[in-house]
């Protein structure tokens, strides 16, 4: 049966290589009896090929396309180990609910093996550059996403992973059993770095464990980088020094060159940070630059998504966010904004728990329901510390620990600035909700039902807390998701 | 005296709410065992921020079940450190963690003087800081 596939397909080399256009198939790049190597990288791409392309043809063309093939024939491939090099696609499955009978397009799984001999080890661009290089503007496809990649170990070792991590970031800070709490100082363009400052101290100093900048808070017009610096840690120190707890705020480096972002790393080093920021468009390689720095320095790395919804939103072109989640991690930074489930932005829970375990977990199995489609060693890279951030609240607590858990830093910008009785009373709410609501679950209460009412009891003798409920009450931001796992469940055999 | 809500150091997961009962902590204590992870308890007179390694009143009880024979592993040291600060720790020895899971604060001086911040003016308008805790200035073991 296998060979009869094969066959079917395979040309004799004469044949093959003679000049001309042949279809990709017949190149080389469908083998769907293919053994997948445990150093293979594979990728898992959403295909909409154009209207007549076989679904087959397609997935090889985009195999072909990100690994070794040109439009046409060329002699030159037999100067090589040609039949290494070539990326295989091996298997094609038609998405649920697409295709004939339905609303939807039809639309196919498409599997794609790569040997680890394509990439230059320890470079996120160079991987990218094939995966993500040329096929996405192919002819073939009318739309492609790029769903899920499994790394292999033997690749991942080539990475630093994150400068920090997970855990040790916990030992720097003093902070275990909880989830961390951080805002974004708003309003975002227009303070100068005086009353930037304010801002920053009086959210630490009521409870916050960081305050940050936001994604385009960088050196305009309004406040230099040194004047926001100089009075962020000001603020840091002095919050320090009223509670007793280790503080921080996330100085976003980013800037036009690496050269700035490396003077502005330094000056936030020598004034005593323990965190710096960066935004997702400075790019993969700047970012690989900045963790190397950020391992080397004890600087924890705060990265911002800036810009990722471009290519993540839209479910049947582009590429999946927890796609940008393993890359993250492999290019070695300690945060990423991966989602709130209940905010303002983008999110269905499942998928987001599959980004929050792609990030924290050191092992992930296949998990369709949740989009991860490939099982994943980590190798012992350390784990991305989740940012959930935009539109989040105190009176949201007990589902925010309910769906992101113990390993996430809660943001709540407007949630503590806008408390009606000051930033203080804000971080105050905050805090109180989140400590309680900790205590709450692991004295073995339904926090998912009884969640309001633990904050309702809190509130008698937390005056903030009960204020900054009465505020926000009923806010929440119920839209559909764009994105949502699709996958039919298996019955188990015992089923 | 420190001018953050309650007056107090908020190290710790719980410093925001009421003092623990010993049935709260009983309840903490219940959930650690429940996750397999030891707990061990430490006191200090020096609360700054950074201060990493306080007393333990002992090693983490790893072999130690029974919730009441914790807490009163607890209570003995509130006994003998009655003005110390005392901390609740547990740690998880499970693969990619390795480290401190909880962390609470079980008892505190009376009395809590806080920390002044130094600033070191330096070149341009850069600062150093350091932060100095109050109590510090007398020798261990008399300081509240």
């Amino acid at each position: 049966m296998k060979k009869s596939v094969k066959a079917d397909i395979t040309l004799d080399a004469k044949t093959r290589y003679s000049a001309g256009v042949i279809p990709y198939k017949q190149m080389g790049y469908w083998e769907p009896d293919y053994d997948i190597k445990e150093t293979d990288v594979l990728a898992m791409f959403r295909m909409t090929p154009q209207d007549g392309v076989e679904a087959d043809e397609c997935a090889a063309a985009v195999a072909g396309e990100s690994s070794t093939a040109t439009w046409t024939v060329v002699w030159t491939d037999r100067l090589t180990a040609c039949e290494m090099y070539r990326a295989k696609a091996y298997r094609v499955d038609l998405v649920p609910n697409t295709g004939p009978g339905t609303s939807t397009e039809a639309q196919y799984f498409a599997y794609i093996a790569y040997d680890i001999d394509l990439f230059e080890g320890g470079s996120i661009a160079n991987l990218t550059a094939s995966i993500i290089g040329n096929v996405f503007g192919m002819k073939a496809v009318k739309a492609l996403r790029l769903e899920d990649m499994r790394i292999p170990v033997a690749y991942l070792k080539t990475f630093q992973g994150p400068a920090t991590g997970v855990v040790v970031e916990r030992e720097r800070m003093d902070k275990f059993g909880r989830p961390l709490l951080g805002a974004t100082t708003k309003p975002k363009l227009g303070l100068s770095g005086r009353n930037y400052g304010r801002v920053v101290y009086e959210a630490l100093k009521g409870g916050l464990d960081f305050m940050k900048d936001d994604e385009n808070i960088n050196s305009q017009p309004f406040m230099h980088w040194r004047d926001r610096f100089l009075y962020c840690m000001d603020a840091v120190n002095k919050a320090s020094a009223a509670t007793g707890e280790v503080k921080g705020h996330y100085l976003n480096v980013t800037a036009g060159t690496m050269e700035e972002m490396y003077a502005r790393a330094e000056f936030a080093k020598s004034l005593g940070s323990i965190i710096i920021m960066i935004d997702l468009v400075i790019g993969y390689t700047a970012i690989q630059s900045m963790a190397t720095w950020a391992r080397k320095n004890d600087m924890i790395l705060h990265l911002h998504r800036a810009g990722n919804s471009t290519y993540s939103r839209q479910k049947n072109h582009g590429m999946s966010f927890r796609v940008i989640c393993k890359w993250m991690r492999m290019a070695g930074v300690d945060h990423i904004h991966a989602g709130t489930v209940v905010g303002k932005l983008e999110g269905d829970p499942m998928m987001i728990r599959g980004y929050y375990d792609t990030l924290l977990d050191t092992h992930t199995p296949v998990q369709l329901e949740k989009g991860l489609f490939f099982e994943q060693d980590w190798a012992s890279l350390n784990k991305v510390m989740p940012v959930a951030s935009g539109g989040i609240h105190a009176g949201q607590m007990h589902q925010l620990l309910h769906y992101l858990g113990d390993d996430v830093v809660l943001q709540f910008g407007g949630g503590t600035i806008g408390h009606p009785d000051g930033i203080q009373a804000g971080a105050i709410a905050n805090r109180t909700a989140l400590e309680v609501m900790v205590m709450a679950r692991n004295e073995g209460r339904d926090i998912w039902n009884e969640g309001p009412q633990i904050l309702q009891d809190a509130a008698k003798w937390c005056g903030p807390l009960k204020a900054g409920l009465a505020t926000w009450k009923d806010v929440s931001f119920n839209y559909a998701s764009t994105d949502s796992p699709d996958f039919v469940a298996t019955p188990t055999a015992s089923a | 005296m420190m001018t953050n809500l309650g007056g107090r150091v908020t190290q710790g997961q719980f410093s925001f709410l009421p003092d623990l009962t010993d049935v709260q902590i009983t309840a903490q204590i219940n959930y650690a065992l429940s996750k397999d992870w030891a707990l061990g308890v430490e006191y200090t007179d020096d609360p700054h921020p950074r201060n990493t390694y306080w007393e333990m009143f002992g090693n983490p009880m790893f072999d130690l079940k029974d919730p009441a024979g914790i807490l009163m592993e607890i209570n003995n040291c509130r006994k003998t450190y009655p003005n110390h600060y005392i901390r609740v720790t547990a740690f998880s020895a499970v693969r990619g963690v390795e480290s401190v899971t909880m962390s609470y604060i079980v008892n505190r001086p009376k009395n809590e003087p806080g920390f002044r911040l130094e600033r070191h003016e330096i070149d341009g308008r850069t600062m150093r800081y350091t932060i100095h805790s109050y109590a510090t200035d007398k020798p261990e073991g008399e300081r509240y």
